[in-house]
């Protein structure tokens, strides 16, 4: 099972999908931010798989792994500070209470 | 108190099956021991704890299951024959992420936040777009012919710092000055403004 290239790209479908539900499914911001971070790390599972399993590529997957996970680290830092400026005005943690614009 | 007997009950019953399941199919021969068995622990690992993330009602507990989540991933990439990967999982996501999350929610949690509404009103209907999205991504790897596939390899560091400072130096550098902006911009909005709305 670990030699074959399905199981890892439906395990990471599996935390792709499981971080889709999250992120449609919670109230909380922060919450939605966790979850995107489970399907940025079920896009570099699949990345990593890929670049372990194709003979073409040889160390490709793992360099394009950590740049999705520099580029996660800048989206969690300027995502996490937006929910926390958000906050300090409206007193809320809950995205269904941002409803400024449409009232 | 029976309810809270009924939720030790259940979680009981779902970690012996997940105990259960990978030593049973070792016993079956569709796992072969070392590195199968292995895959398979993590995997129940990372998925039953990507679920808690998504569905626990206390955000504290979400964000430590995440935690569990990234290091049962790391452990994974271990297996898929990339460490240098995994220790970046665990110094940027361990290490960095997590701990920026949890602040965050320490930051933003008031009592008066109700914990009982922790879903949307469209929580159905995004429990089963999910489900079809697993079920599609499955059913696209299964029917899919990967021709191209060999014999999985493991990555020696020593070629990864070759592939990284050559091909990919100008991506290198475009990250790190982004990951500078995204610093000084996160700075920027989290701090609080004199004389502005408190």
């Amino acid at each position: 099972m670990s030699n074959s290239l399905d199981a890892y790209l439906v395990l990471a479908g599996l935390l792709f999908a499981i971080g889709t539900f999250g992120f449609l499914a919670r109230r909380n911001a922060i919450s939605m931010l966790m979850s995107i971070e489970l399907m940025l790390n079920g896009v570099n599972l699949a990345i990593v798989a890929f670049g372990a399993f194709i003979t073409g590529l040889k160390a490709d997957g793992s360099a394009i792994a950590l740049m999705v996970m520099a580029v996660a680290a800048a989206e969690a830092t300027v995502g996490l500070s937006i929910v926390i400026a958000i906050y300090r005005n409206r007193n809320t943690p809950l995205v269904d209470e941002y409803d400024e614009m449409r009232r | 108190m029976p309810r809270s007997l009924l939720t030790i009950l259940g979680t009981l019953t779902l970690i012996g099956i997940a105990v259960a399941l990978p030593i049973g199919l070792a016993v079956l021969g569709l796992l072969r021991f070392g590195d199968d068995i292995l895959f398979f622990v993590l995997a129940e690992i990372l998925i039953g704890s990507a679920l808690l993330v998504v569905t626990m009602r206390d955000i504290i507990r979400c964000g430590l299951a995440m935690i569990v989540c990234f290091g049962a991933l790391a452990g994974i990439y271990v297996i898929a024959g990339a460490p240098l990967v995994a220790a970046a999982q665990v110094l940027v996501y361990i290490g960095a992420i997590s701990v920026l999350i949890l602040f965050a929610i320490m930051l933003t949690q008031t009592k008066s936040a109700p914990t009982r509404l922790v879903f949307q009103t469209q929580a159905v209907g995004a429990g089963i777009a999910a489900v079809i999205l697993a079920i599609v991504i499955a059913l696209t790897v299964g029917s899919t012919d990967w021709h191209a596939v060999g014999q999985r390899v493991h990555t020696a560091t020593r070629d990864l710092a070759a592939v990284l400072f050559s091909d990919y130096v100008l991506p290198f550098e475009v990250v790190s000055v982004l990951l500078l902006a995204a610093v000084v911009g996160g700075v920027f909005l989290a701090k609080q403004e004199e004389g502005g709305p408190s």
